[in-house]
């Protein structure tokens, strides 16, 4: 991501006004500190599967550079004299035991005059296990996985990546009306459905097919919705790539971004009420993040204590819009902590990295009933869907990097092939036989007839009122008197 | 439509400090239904609203009340008493966000719960109309029925207070009526209003629930202690008559019906038509009154343009064409933003029905 999201680190010292002047001394003074994040807090979590080591750490505090500036007051001329921002949020206090009391709670006195820096000196890091080559990072902390469950990862992204292209191509030969691929970011797709347990709520946006495929859609519901047949389990009422499975806990999608964010909050606070041993889980991309509904759920999850995880794709795009124009924060992680959310940054092209994050996120959503923040560093190596082209805005080198360099799939592959899990034997056979899958599926479920016209009534309400029986009437009256006019393969 | 043309007598009297209003009481109806052993006593409308508040927290364990301010009684009092009866986790403050409330209803609606969001003013109610009319209203179509969040009741007091100005005053429910997926339904009087709250909050369809904030004190009335529920989607005719047919909800059935009596002291016969519910509406009461009178008058506080009035008009002169004797008459709020001063002219008071009334029975 850094090539996309880096941007300048100047901050400017700005005046407030001409009666302020700059006084650029920095004392290294020996004033008693306050920070407010000077609590260093740790966590190990003992997962289902057995954690080794401890999965993460969290440390408040880096080894950040105190700065201290004075303010002065000349009661002649009035000019004050402040370094008018912090960039480590260190904060000279006169006393320790002095405080101001505000509803919000007891708050330590500065006599500086001091803003927030926009942002820290340092971004934070991004959580990474495998390099670029499949080798594990040195010293790298993460949950092990078996090779049953890493081959079952490698085989869901591949199944994917077969599915994505072959659904792609057959929107673009004219048989689907619309397709958006998951290209370039199988890895979170995968990684985070497997570090879930099905008991978890799903509420999707729309590129996390994969959270349902492991899940255990099978391939002929996916193409029956592609299709939007009789056997659509929405009727056909929706465009192509909005799932949706009761069974599987996976809330049906719908076009409008962001806005199943702040539901997921909803569904959490309803699983935190039955007591159940899951959390609720809410996919979300960087263009969402501006969203009044982002910040709406982020905030009333932590408010109510509600378990829910929001995962971030930050894939670095939303259609055409880069993220440096979508905000200036330092990426979403960042975010996290004004909402009193606990957060991290990881490498969602990183599959042991990803799968850990999440696995250590669910665990402390539900074991301490809260909401966690994870931010997935990826890239969007399709275009946003069909409808798009985006060479028009992005360079064709840079969508080529990251969809062969950079891909997440070729990362795994390496190291499972490195650990003998995995061979080209293996590779081939699995992309011939889901291609041959995949294609069964699509032809059998483009024969198939489309819903009942019965259907275009049923489900707006419970049960079908007059003003919709009316109509009912109405259209299959029409159709019979001009009966080209409409689908034939639409059972009146 | 059962109910319809049953003759209601009693008039209840409502008073204030600076004005009285009149509105039409089934009392005796529902009485019957509950076959008179339920006790009942004289409450005003948030009262009401508190009564079937309580019931429905007591008769459903998964039941939820929260909105801003709810957590201390509400800013109108409707919810006083709840959280310390049914605790802080059934019965909560929200951050002051619509859009995160109705989205976190949602959400909790569709995990089989009964979520009864409050949005302190139905003027604040539109950072929520995308998950009201994306979301809540097509949770269920979009699904195929796999999902829904029909637990899901919005309450929202509306409509004019004599000082509320833009903001505190607004009637938006023609917005609402433009979406299939969701009810809306805005009672008259505390009777109707704790019925029709309940069956709202036990129907399996979203539903939006208007509050006569001009009533909240003002309206007292008889109201059942028990669980009673009214139902949904039918009008009922609070005052029958043969020449003219008006058609109102909520708050301004009051004043259209002391156009009614003043008419009837000239002579002409009105019949009322309280609709309870806009969407889906009962066009079948409607039409046979007007089938009978051939003349109707409809009135709403909200601007004339595109509200619920034209929807009536258009409908019922597609359905009684050649029995209509006039055009159909619209008295309702003027096209300006809610003013403040200027209210009084804004509004479609007594005056204005009765000129309306007038004119229509001798066109």
């Amino acid at each position: 991501m850094a090539i996309l999201i880096s941007r300048s680190r100047n901050f400017n010292h700005f005046l407030l006004s001409t009666r302020f002047r700059f006084l650029s001394r920095l004392n290294q003074t020996s004033s008693k500190t306050f920070s407010h994040h000077a609590k260093t807090s740790s966590f190990t979590t003992a997962a289902g599967g057995g954690f080794t080591k401890p999965t993460a750490t969290f440390s408040g505090e880096s080894a950040a550079v105190f700065r201290v500036e004075r303010f002065q007051s000349n009661k002649t001329g009035e000019q004050l004299n402040t370094l008018y921002y912090e960039e480590d949020n260190h904060h000279q206090i006169i006393d320790e035991n002095q405080v101001m009391d505000f509803p919000g709670g007891q708050l330590p006195i500065t006599p500086q005059m001091k803003f927030i820096a926009e942002s820290s000196e340092k971004r934070l890091p991004c959580y990474r296990v495998l390099d670029d080559d499949g080798y594990p990072i040195p010293g790298s902390i993460f949950e092990e996985v078996s090779k049953e469950l890493a081959v079952k990862m490698y085989s869901s992204m591949v199944t994917l990546q077969v599915m994505d292209t072959i659904f792609y191509e057959a929107q673009r030969q004219g048989r689907l009306s619309f397709y958006l691929t998951t290209a370039g970011e199988e890895g979170i797709n995968i990684a985070s459905a497997a570090a879930l347990s099905v008991d978890d709520f799903v509420l999707p946006q729309y590129r996390e097919v994969g959270v349902i495929l492991w899940r255990g859609f099978p391939l002929k519901d996916i193409a029956n919705q592609l299709f939007g047949n009789k056997f659509d389990y929405g009727k056909g009422r929706q465009m192509p790539c909005h799932h949706g499975s009761n069974e599987l806990n996976y809330l049906t999608i719908s076009s409008p971004i962001a806005t199943q964010i702040p539901q997921a909050a909803g569904v959490a606070y309803s699983l935190k009420m039955d007591k159940k041993e899951a959390c609720a889980i809410t996919y979300l991309g960087d263009g969402s993040t501006s969203e009044g509904d982002f910040h709406a759920a982020l905030n009333f999850a932590a408010v109510l204590d509600a378990p829910v995880v929001f995962i971030c794709r930050n894939n670095g795009w939303a259609i055409s819009t880069p993220v440096n124009e979508q905000f200036r924060s330092d990426g979403v992680a960042s975010k996290g902590q004004a909402y009193g959310i606990r957060s991290i940054r990881v490498d969602g092209n990183d599959v042991l990295a990803t799968h850990s994050a999440i696995r250590a996120a669910r665990e402390m959503a539900i074991k301490e009933q809260k909401p966690i923040l994870v931010e997935a560093m990826t890239y969007r190596v399709a275009h946003h869907s069909t409808s798009d082209d985006s060479t028009k805005y992005r360079p064709v080198e840079e969508i080529e990097h990251w969809k062969t360099a950079k891909s997440p799939i070729s990362r795994f592959r390496k190291w499972i092939q490195r650990n003998g899990w995995w061979n080209d034997e293996n590779e081939s056979e699995l992309r011939g036989d889901t291609r041959k899958q995949v294609l069964q599926v699509m032809q059998a479920a483009e024969k198939v007839e489309k819903p009942p016209l019965t259907d275009l009534f049923t489900d707006v309400y419970d049960k079908v009122p007059l003003n919709l029986q009316e109509q009912h009437k109405f259209i299959r009256d029409a159709v019979k008197k001009s009966p080209r006019e409409y689908p034939s393969d639409v059972p009146i | 439509m059962a109910s319809s043309f049953r003759r209601i007598g009693k008039l209840a009297t409502i008073s204030s400090k600076n004005q009285s209003r009149r509105f039409s009481s089934t009392v005796d109806q529902t009485l019957k239904k509950s076959e008179g052993i339920s006790p009942s006593k004289s409450v005003n409308l948030f009262t009401a609203i508190n009564q079937a508040l309580h019931i429905a927290l007591d008769s459903d364990p998964r039941a939820y009340v929260f909105g801003e301010d709810v957590g201390f009684g509400g800013v109108f009092r409707c919810t006083t008493g709840l959280a310390d009866r049914f605790g802080k986790q059934r019965v909560f403050n929200t951050p002051l966000c619509e859009q995160g409330i109705v989205g976190f209803a949602i959400g909790l609606a569709a995990m089989d719960n009964r979520a009864i969001a409050e949005i302190q003013f139905a003027d604040y109610i539109f950072p929520a109309f995308d998950q009201i009319v994306n979301e809540a209203a097509k949770f269920r179509y979009r699904s195929g029925n796999q999902f829904n969040c029909g637990g899901l009741t919005i309450r929202a007091p509306y409509g004019a207070v004599g000082h509320g100005g833009h903001y505190h005053s607004q009637s938006p429910e023609s917005f609402f009526c433009h979406v299939p997926g969701i009810k809306v339904v805005i009672p008259r009087s505390p009777h109707q209003a704790k019925g029709l709250l309940l069956s709202s909050i036990r129907d399996p369809n979203p539903v939006v629930f208007f509050e006569p904030k001009m009533l909240y004190r003002m309206a007292v009335e008889e109201v059942p202690e028990d669980d009673y529920m009214l139902p949904l989607s039918e009008a009922e005719v609070i005052r029958e008559g043969s020449d003219i047919t008006l058609v109102g909800w909520g708050a301004q059935l009051s004043t259209m019906e002391q156009a009614c009596i003043e008419a009837a002291k000239e002579g002409i016969s009105c019949e009322l038509i309280d609709l309870k519910t806009l969407i889906p509406w009962d066009k079948e009461t409607v039409e046979a009154s007007v089938k009978k009178t051939g003349r109707l008058l409809v009135s709403h506080e909200a601007p004339v343009t595109g509200g619920f009035g034209a929807e009536i008009s258009a409908s019922i002169v597609e359905r009684c064409f050649m029995r209509l004797e006039a055009p159909v008459a619209r008295v309702c709020g003027l096209d300006t933003p809610f003013p403040l001063v200027f209210e009084p002219f804004y509004l479609p008071t007594k005056n204005k029905i009765l000129d309306a009334i007038k004119s229509t029975v001798n066109y």
